[in-house]
């Protein structure tokens, strides 16, 4: 126990410690620096693996490890830090690592010769690092900060050539647009704070205040859908997928481990370990977010020209399916595909680097400047140039496309099945959900092979470019040999059998169902469902599976798991005969050309649709438009009237208010008070000297005259007294 | 040692004056570099004997029982003491001022005008800040509060920006406005003090909730409190008494910037929870909806602001006003019903008080390095500006290239400031919020959209100056040199510290605020 406590924490901050290295010291070995890096995660990679076997043979409740010290407090307020290993995150840990590690290796080649190599490597570390941390994290709290820290990795790595404005643009926009779905995180994260009498950030404790009920569903419901705002940030859901595309400006192998495989995935981890407090109103939410996208996503995908961008819609599309079956109550299929999904998806963007790589190498020896290596109308027939990447390519296609024996199969399998279970359940508007699953299946399939045909197949594009290409060197096609042989169904299912239930899988054992404690409890105060479903049942559920719960509540997500699994076969013919359409359907277009892809794009700009995928729906514009020049011209306006108007005008007139009644105040005290009243008085008695020295005549009569009328006068006045 | 350490410390500068004064008057300053010396050894006593007073700080006394406490008659005619002390709430900022006091005359180094001039106001100054924060008698407060105006009015006056004069005496009548208002508010609780005359600020505690008074129909103890607002408000500053800020900031030198940004803004909301919460809590339940509002208008105004700005150094400036309202809303969730929110919030604004000290200071002192080489500081070209062909058009661009190890501490300095986690602003800004959302809800969640404004201007700034292709225009910059590197670090190590492990601050002002907290609750 003790020693896992050490494995954690120096699982937790050597990424930390290769950072620091390669920031300060990174420029010592030169090209060399990276093996130190390699070497730190494949020591991360062995700490993961070791975690994965102590916890192999647990059931899913088990946890590996835990501990927490106290990191703020004052009063009753406190705030705890915490590593909390369970199975799901020792998978999670498991999965970030090896992506890690075959990053490290693979970006030893595709960023050689860059000017800030080491500083590349030392933002993989600060990314791992706080990936980890994610990973790792017992409280809403640490979670968050961590949070914040993988955005600023990614804002780094986006940024990474930032000579480029597009690059500078797009880090911006990456952690501007997370930043908004982390106000909702965050307000989130302070409603449940203050839920109930004692207050705590830890997941547990959180969890254990949900279980005991008595919480308003309503704040709740909001809480929930405020948290996992963070996730459509993060996760790059509707409506802020903005900025995953853009972030495609990063050097390919990081948007493989960042954009691809690992930290969007973290909005999905995160909405899994606070899956037991959404309600269901909350759950419904997501689900209808997670459909959006995924249909949404793939939609785009289908008409973009550039490799990435079309891989970084498929990555939008597959997390919107994750998030899809969250919302379902699919617990264990959502991290199914997120673990499947990290796979594959990050072999499809190595392998879409190996492929620029060497068009950017090729183009660098015919001194070309102007052709994109990156756009697939200058690609073509490499697959005879390049077959490593190739076939690891068309592996991972086939796998992210849904065909059996591949990963991929199993795990949207189970989430499609969850959609469809999800229906026959309620009915309704949740039509969407399998509709818009399948629908995304299908165009999935369709444009991952065109795709594949547009690079590997056909003519070559342009004969020149294409004499230059060469297959990758060992250190990048290693990745990508190991990562599409996991994407082999077998390795999580653990049976040959390719239609074989992912439900049954080791996998779905280690993760179990999860718990949805909130529904629970409403549940088990709703006599209908415990006397009508499950009282009546308690040995056998309507589904003819034994109830291994012996507590009469409503155990939400056994029983969607249930459904789901009633829903299987009907959910796999189904996604296979859409897979094979979309499959059979592309190659009709790119690889026979039977069908002239110009006449697809008159039909389907009929109604407008090629110009609304091509342009993305132009949301980029509706928000520039409706939201982000208006903020900006407010801002300037509110700039005028804090500055010009309100100071310049309003205080200073107070200042030249006082300055003008101050002159005038002069005027009064020097015109009228000084000069006539004051000097007046001067003036009066010089006035009446001027006419009494006319009296001090030197006449001798006159002065007896003025003493005799004084004189009388003086008697008068005595008198008078 | 104990009863002159807190009088040594607000002397010394005074005594670093004199000595100033008796070389100038023997004709000792041949090198006028001696002012800078005999300025940077006063300082650094000051630092070294502050950081001996926080050793040996023990923060469950209160000023009462604090050995460090000195009480004497002053003016005894008019019961006016020298009574100063430290606790929890006085005790980070004085290291504050002493750090920053000590890092600004590293960062005043190339002043050349004047020096003798310079360093002893700034000296004077110095003495003025630790004054305030000591002062445990209203007149006292009130006497150091007033003697920091007039060095930090020739200071902007002489040594400032092309607007010098105009900021120089804006700033001074605005911040004298205020004053008016703090003089009367202290009169009237000398006269009214229910137990005889006094301006001992421990014993109002006991006495001015007491009052019993009105005035044109209202109750004294409510005019005593708006006048005191008023007073700490402009200094702090509250909307809408901010404007000063801006301009004063941007004409001051960068070392006067800092201390402003630094260390004066926060005298307001010291005096705030020194003078206003302990004297008139009733008043302080009634009032914080508004003080709460006012703090939110300050978050949002003041970043909406900042992002309009094309001057580097007025988008720091407006990002004060916007930082500074954090603290106010901390501050007023001292109402809150929720214990745990009320200690979350008072200890945020605290600490937000003390890290947006060490975050504003680095902010201004890196825009000082950029400044002086490149003898401008636009983000953008102003429409006016007086080359016509530049007009409108990006200044820099792609700098960070240029200079690695300025880049570095830039985005430090400005990930701190939006409050990135592990870093020290992220914290407090964070227990304001979870205090505010305790007591104000609405106002709280309106609040939070801070937390994407202040990323906005930083991260455009941000990108306008440092990324992009480079301007071939500033290959002669060169990067941080030795100096700045040694000013800088003090301050990004606090920052990463504070922002890694918060407690050892927290420790400090914790037992203080909570007894502020028992003083306030009953009157909720």
């Amino acid at each position: 126990m003790d020693f896992n406590i050490f494995l954690s924490l120096s699982f937790l901050f050597i990424p930390l410690l290769l950072f620091a290295y390669q920031l300060f010291f990174g420029h010592i070995l030169k090209h060399d620096t990276w093996w130190v890096s390699l070497f730190g995660i494949g020591l991360n990679l062995a700490v993961a693996l070791s975690f994965f076997y102590q916890s192999f043979f647990n059931s899913a409740d088990n946890i590996l490890f835990n501990g927490r010290f106290n990191w703020l407090t004052t009063g009753n307020f406190n705030l705890d830090l915490g590593i909390t290993i369970d199975n799901l995150a020792v998978i999670m840990l498991l999965v970030v690592s090896l992506v890690s590690f075959l990053v490290h290796l693979y970006s030893s080649e595709y960023m050689k010769g860059d000017l800030r190599f080491s500083r590349y490597y030392a933002f993989l570390g600060l990314f791992t690092f706080s990936m980890n941390g994610i990973v790792l994290a017992d409280s809403i709290t640490m979670i968050y900060i961590f949070w914040e820290l993988v955005g600023l990795s990614s804002y780094l790595i986006i940024g990474f050539w930032f000579e480029k404005n597009s690059a500078a643009s797009a880090s911006k926009k990456a952690f501007l647009t997370n930043r908004v779905g982390d106000i909702g995180m965050f307000i989130g994260i302070m409603m449940i704070y203050f839920v109930g009498d004692s207050h705590s950030f830890n997941l547990d404790e959180i969890i254990a205040k949900v279980k005991l009920g008595g919480i308003d569903s309503t704040y709740l419901t909001i809480a929930g859908v405020l948290i996992f705002l963070g996730a459509v940030g993060k996760s790059a859901q509707l409506p802020l997928h903005i900025w995953l595309p853009d972030a495609m400006e990063g050097p390919t192998p990081a948007s493989a481990m960042i954009h691809a495989a690992t930290m969007v995935a973290a909005g999905v981890y995160m909405s899994l370990r606070i899956f037991p407090i959404l309600t269901f109103e909350a759950l419904s939410i997501i689900a209808f977010i997670g459909a959006s996208t995924a249909i949404f996503a793939a939609i785009i995908a289908i008409t973009q020209n550039d490799i990435k961008k079309v891989l970084a819609y498929s990555t939008v599309s597959q997390l919107g399916y994750m998030v899809l079956a969250i919302g379902v109550g699919s617990y264990m299929a959502a991290f199914f595909h997120l673990v499947t999904h990290a796979m594959f998806k990050a072999c499809l963007f190595m392998a879409s680097g190996s492929v620029i790589h060497s068009m950017h190498h090729s183009l660098h020896e015919l001194h070309d400047h102007e052709t994109d290596p990156q756009d697939m109308r200058n690609m073509g027939g490499l697959k005879n140039k390049m077959p490593i990447t190739y076939f690891s390519m068309l592996i991972t296609t086939l796998a992210i496309a849904g065909v059996p024996f591949f990963s991929g199969f199993v795990s949207k399998d189970a989430i499609l099945a969850g959609t469809l279970a999800h229906y026959f359940e309620h009915g309704g508007v949740t039509i969407f959900l399998p509709i818009a699953g399948f629908g995304a299946a299908a165009i999935t399939a369709f444009y991952m092979f065109r795709l594949i045909f547009l690079t590997f197949h056909g003519k070559p594009k342009n004969e020149k470019i294409y004499d230059h290409i060469h297959e990758s060197p060992l250190p990048m096609t290693i990745p990508l040999i190991v990562l599409s042989a996991l994407s082999f169904s077998v390795f999580y299912t653990g049976s040959i059998n390719p239609l074989a239930d992912g439900s049954y899988s080791w996998f779905a054992k280690a993760i179990g169902n999860g718990h949805n404690y909130v529904i629970e409890v409403d549940n088990s105060h709703n006599d209908n469902y415990s006397k009508d479903k499950y009282a009546g049942k308690s040995k056998n559920d309507k589904y003819g599976h034994e109830l291994d719960e012996s507590d009469s509540k409503f155990n939400f997500t056994y029983h969607v798991s249930h459904a789901a699994h009633a829903a299987h076969y009907t959910a796999m013919y189904l996604s296979l005969l859409v897979a094979g359409l979309g499959i059979i359907f592309s190659s009709l277009v790119y690889l026979f050309r039977k069908i002239d892809p110009e006449l697809l794009y008159r039909f389907f700009n009929i109604f407008r649709l090629y110009d609304l995928s091509k342009n993305k729906f132009y949301i980029d514009e509706i928000y520039s438009n409706i939201l982000y020049k208006p903020f900006m011209f407010w801002s300037k306006v509110s700039s005028k009237i804090d500055w010009d108007l309100y100071d310049q005008k309003g205080i200073d007139s107070l200042g030249k208010l006082t300055l003008f009644a101050s002159n005038k105040s002069t005027k009064v005290d020097y015109d009228w008070l000084d000069q006539i009243i004051v000097d007046g008085f001067g003036k009066l008695a010089n006035y009446m000297s001027m006419k009494l020295k006319n009296i001090q005549g030197g006449i001798v009569q006159s002065y007896i005259l003025g003493g005799l009328v004084a004189l009388i006068l003086i008697i008068l006045l005595v008198q008078q007294i | 040692m104990e009863s002159w350490i807190l009088s040594t410390l607000i002397f010394l500068p005074v005594i670093g004056v004199l000595v100033m004064c008796i070389v100038s008057m023997l004709n000792l300053d041949e090198d006028k570099a001696i002012y800078k010396y005999i300025a940077l050894a006063t300082t650094g006593i000051q630092l070294i004997l502050s950081g001996l007073l926080y050793i040996n700080f023990d923060p469950s006394h209160s000023v009462l029982n604090s050995p460090y406490t000195v009480q004497v008659d002053w003016i005894s005619n008019f019961n006016i003491e020298y009574y100063i002390g430290v606790d929890g709430l006085s005790m980070p900022m004085v290291l504050l001022s002493a750090l920053l006091s000590f890092l600004c005359i590293g960062i005043s180094w190339n002043v050349n005008k004047n020096v003798f001039g310079y360093f002893a106001l700034f000296l004077l100054l110095d003495a003025g800040m630790m004054g305030v924060f000591l002062s445990l008698d209203f007149f006292l407060f009130y006497i150091f509060w007033e003697v920091m105006l007039l060095p930090m009015y020739f200071l902007i006056g002489m040594w400032g920006g092309p607007q010098r004069h105009y900021a120089a005496i804006k700033f001074f009548l605005y911040t004298l406005f205020g004053s008016v208002f703090m003089l009367l508010g202290m009169l009237a609780l000398y006269y009214y003090a229910p137990d005889g005359n006094t301006f001992n600020l421990i014993s109002l505690i006991s006495q001015a909730p007491r009052i019993e008074a009105s005035l044109w129909g209202f109750d004294m103890r409510f005019l005593i409190w708006i006048a005191l607002f008023i007073g700490f408000a402009i200094k702090v500053p509250v909307f809408p008494f901010h404007t000063w800020l801006p301009l004063a900031h941007v004409e001051a030198p960068t070392a006067i910037s800092v201390i402003l940004a630094g260390v004066l803004l926060k005298m307001g909301t010291y005096g705030l929870l020194r003078i206003s919460y302990p004297l008139l809590p009733g008043e302080v339940v009634n009032f914080a909806y508004i003080l709460a509002f006012l703090g939110v208008i300050n978050i949002i105004w003041g970043a909406i602001n900042a992002i309009a700005q094309i001057d580097l150094k007025k988008m720091v400036a407006y990002s004060s006003v916007s930082h500074m309202g954090y603290v106010l809303l901390g501050m007023a969730s001292i109402v809150s019903t929720e214990s745990a929110g009320a200690e979350a919030g008072l200890n945020g604004a605290v600490m937000q008080m003390f890290n947006h000290g060490t975050i504003t200071a680095m902010l201004f002192m890196l825009v000082g390095v950029l400044y002086d080489q490149a003898h401008h500081r636009w983000i953008v070209f102003p429409d006016d500006y007086k080359d016509k062909d530049l007009a409108g058009k990006i200044a820099f661009g792609g700098i960070a290239s240029k200079m690695p190890v300025f880049n570095g501490f830039i985005i430090l300095a400005f990930f701190a400031g939006l409050g990135l986690p592990a870093l020290s602003g992220f914290i407090s800004e964070a227990l304001c919020f979870i205090g505010g959302f305790s007591a104000f809800r609405v106002l709280t969640i309106i609040g939070t959209l801070g937390i994407l404004l202040n990323a906005i201007y930083f991260l455009r700034a941000y990108q306008r100056i440092f990324l992009g292709p480079f301007n071939e225009k500033y290959n002669d910059l060169k990067d941080m040199n030795v100096k700045d590197l040694a000013i800088i670090l003090p301050l990004a190590f606090l920052t990463l510290l504070f922002g890694v492990y918060p407690q050892p601050l927290m420790n400090i002002i914790s037992d203080s605020l909570g007894k502020l907290i028992i003083l306030v609750q009953p009157y909720i």
